[in-house]
């Protein structure tokens, strides 16, 4: 260094500063918050505060009955319903016994695959936008609509959908609304590629996610990081692959893994790629379901008191934030006993503390947006 | 591994304080000691034959008639493919276990959560706070026999039913 700067910088007074980041910041995804502490631009560490979403869906879940839960746990993750529809269903049958339809398994992994492609569209779409790229963002709601437009086609809901109902889906899947699902998979799939065009092989996101907060394999363990976050580490691990449900293993599908392709094994970059080559995987399934779809009723027949004898179950589902586990009990009446939902963001919140040492604030945002945490399911 | 297995190899290890195996259920169940629980969940860990790297929840369930909290946990194997789930009995008025959380680094978030909705207390936890609710919260809702305080900071818990409003 220069002497006379030297000399200028010595007896400088320096602190730390500490600034809370949210509830209210546009780039934390809902209602988060953070306590920072920085040195200048780079911080000591970052403590998340989550809590203000909490709506007590759980305790909910012990007042009223099995049929009547549905709709709430469209609430645990908002941007991705279907799924904390599709754990808690599945609960419920395999307490009760109950035997889905064919016909209505394959409506509910139509309906989940488009519902993972919305909600990879959001995460791909804020990422970008919170690192300061917003015309992505705009394509990817753009298309995101669409999809919207099918489940209201599908369910009658655009957001939170009720579909998925104990022992099938409440509604058929018609012709019409077939041929609906391929044109859109027709013009999505080169809208995945237009997309990498513009924005995931471009050199300046590149070199702003590249090496930025990689996460260890260890680490993904002892935290239990899980879905793509996981994935992104280099771990081939997928609930739909290995602990499967539903109609998946009859399904051709790959299982995309971060590479450290641009950085590091596990760095943002990767978190985001493998986002990107899911929506794609996804596309496969849902062309491969409209194929294969057969006859027969949607729904199988449950009693409107349905009383699952007692009992407990854990229950995975592949969700686009990861591993969402239904731990259900059931004393025999007509109200379960306890509904517990552990999602794949509460874990990833965990782990900010420990990442977020020595990074850029601005890094932070990336990593935020990376890990695609949700408010909602949170705190549930 | 077999439930089964998993459970003789416990046996052998801490004899006296695992029980009550049922592998009818879907998922194997042990009922383990509350004072060697971090033991059998290192061993668990560090077992080369078990090696259940993950826990994947962990949670737990209030039975007032029976006097009793129940900490619950979900391990499971990523190398293995098998799973089991570990119960603890705690008695209500003092319900409290040692933390997990040198075991399993998530345990930390889980545990406060349990704490904030329960109220069980872990032993050793290096920040045992509230998470989901306010630092200033009376009571633990996920008790069956929770009563709601009448008001918050000033703003009445209460809401007039929706319908009655709405036939006025």
């Amino acid at each position: 260094m220069d002497e006379t700067l030297r000399s200028e910088g010595e007896g400088l007074h320096t602190e730390d500063m500490t600034i809370s980041m949210g509830p209210q910041h546009p780039s934390t995804h809902g209602v988060l918050r953070f306590v920072i502490k920085t040195d200048g631009e780079v911080m000591r560490e970052a403590i998340p505060d989550v809590g203000y979403l909490h709506r007590s869906i759980e305790k909910i879940g012990e007042k009223v009955t099995w049929h009547g839960y549905v709709p709430y746990t469209d609430r645990a993750d908002y941007l991705a319903a279907m799924f904390a529809n599709q754990g808690f269903c599945m609960a419920a049958e395999r307490l009760g016994g109950v035997e889905v339809t064919r016909r209505g398994e394959f409506c509910r992994v139509i309906a989940c695959e488009l519902n993972r492609i919305a909600s990879h569209l959001i995460a791909v779409g804020t990422f970008a936008q919170d690192i300061g790229a917003v015309t992505p963002f705009i394509h990817a709601l753009r298309e995101r609509e669409t999809v919207n437009d099918l489940m209201e086609e599908i369910c009658g809901a655009r957001l939170t959908y009720n579909y998925i109902r104990i022992g099938g889906v409440g509604y058929d899947i018609t012709p019409q609304t077939c041929d609906r699902i391929t044109q859109f998979l027709d013009h999505f799939e080169p809208i995945v590629d237009e997309f990498n065009r513009l924005l995931s092989y471009n050199k300046i996101f590149i070199e702003r996610l590249a090496h930025v907060a990689p996460i260890t394999k260890e680490d993904a363990f002892q935290y239990n990081i899980v879905g793509p976050n996981l994935r992104a580490c280099g771990v081939k691990w997928d609930i739909r692959r290995d602990i499967p449900y539903s109609v998946y293993p009859e399904l051709e599908f790959d299982i995309p893994v971060g590479t450290g392709e641009k950085g590091t094994l596990g760095d943002c970059y990767d978190r985001y790629i493998v986002r990107i080559l899911e929506m794609q995987e996804s596309c496969k399934i849902v062309r491969q379901c409209l194929k294969m779809l057969p006859k027969g009723p949607a729904i199988a027949k449950v009693a409107r008191k349905f009383k699952p004898p007692a009992g407990e179950i854990y229950v995975r589902v592949e969700a686009p934030r990861g591993d969402m586990g239904f731990y259900v009990v059931s004393d025999g009446s007509e109200y379960p006993y306890r509904v517990r939902i552990r999602t794949g963001s509460f874990t990833a919140m965990s782990l900010i503390d420990k990442l977020s040492r020595g990074l850029m604030v601005a890094d932070l945002i990336a990593l935020i947006a990376s890990l695609d945490v949700d408010a909602p399911e949170i705190d549930r | 591994m077999e439930a089964k297995g998993i459970y003789a190899r416990l046996e052998q290890r801490f004899p006296g304080k695992v029980s009550g195996l049922k592998d009818a259920v879907a998922d194997p169940l042990l009922m383990v000691d509350a004072q060697a629980i971090v033991e059998v969940g290192r061993f668990l860990r560090d077992e080369p034959e078990l090696r259940f790297e993950i826990l994947s929840d962990l949670t737990a369930l209030d039975f007032p008639k029976e006097e009793k909290l129940q900490v619950v946990y979900h391990l499971y194997s990523y190398t293995f493919r098998h799973q089991v789930v570990l119960k603890v009995d705690l008695s209500r008025e003092a319900a409290c276990v040692s933390t997990m959380e040198g075991v399993w680094k998530v345990a930390n978030w889980f545990e406060r959560e349990v704490f904030d909705l329960f109220g069980v207390v872990f032993d050793g936890h290096s920040d045992l706070r509230r998470i989901l609710l306010p630092e200033d919260w009376e009571g633990y809702p996920l008790r069956k026999d929770y009563v709601e305080q009448e008001e918050y900071d000033g703003i009445s818990t209460e809401r007039a039913p929706l319908v009655e409003k709405l036939l006025r």
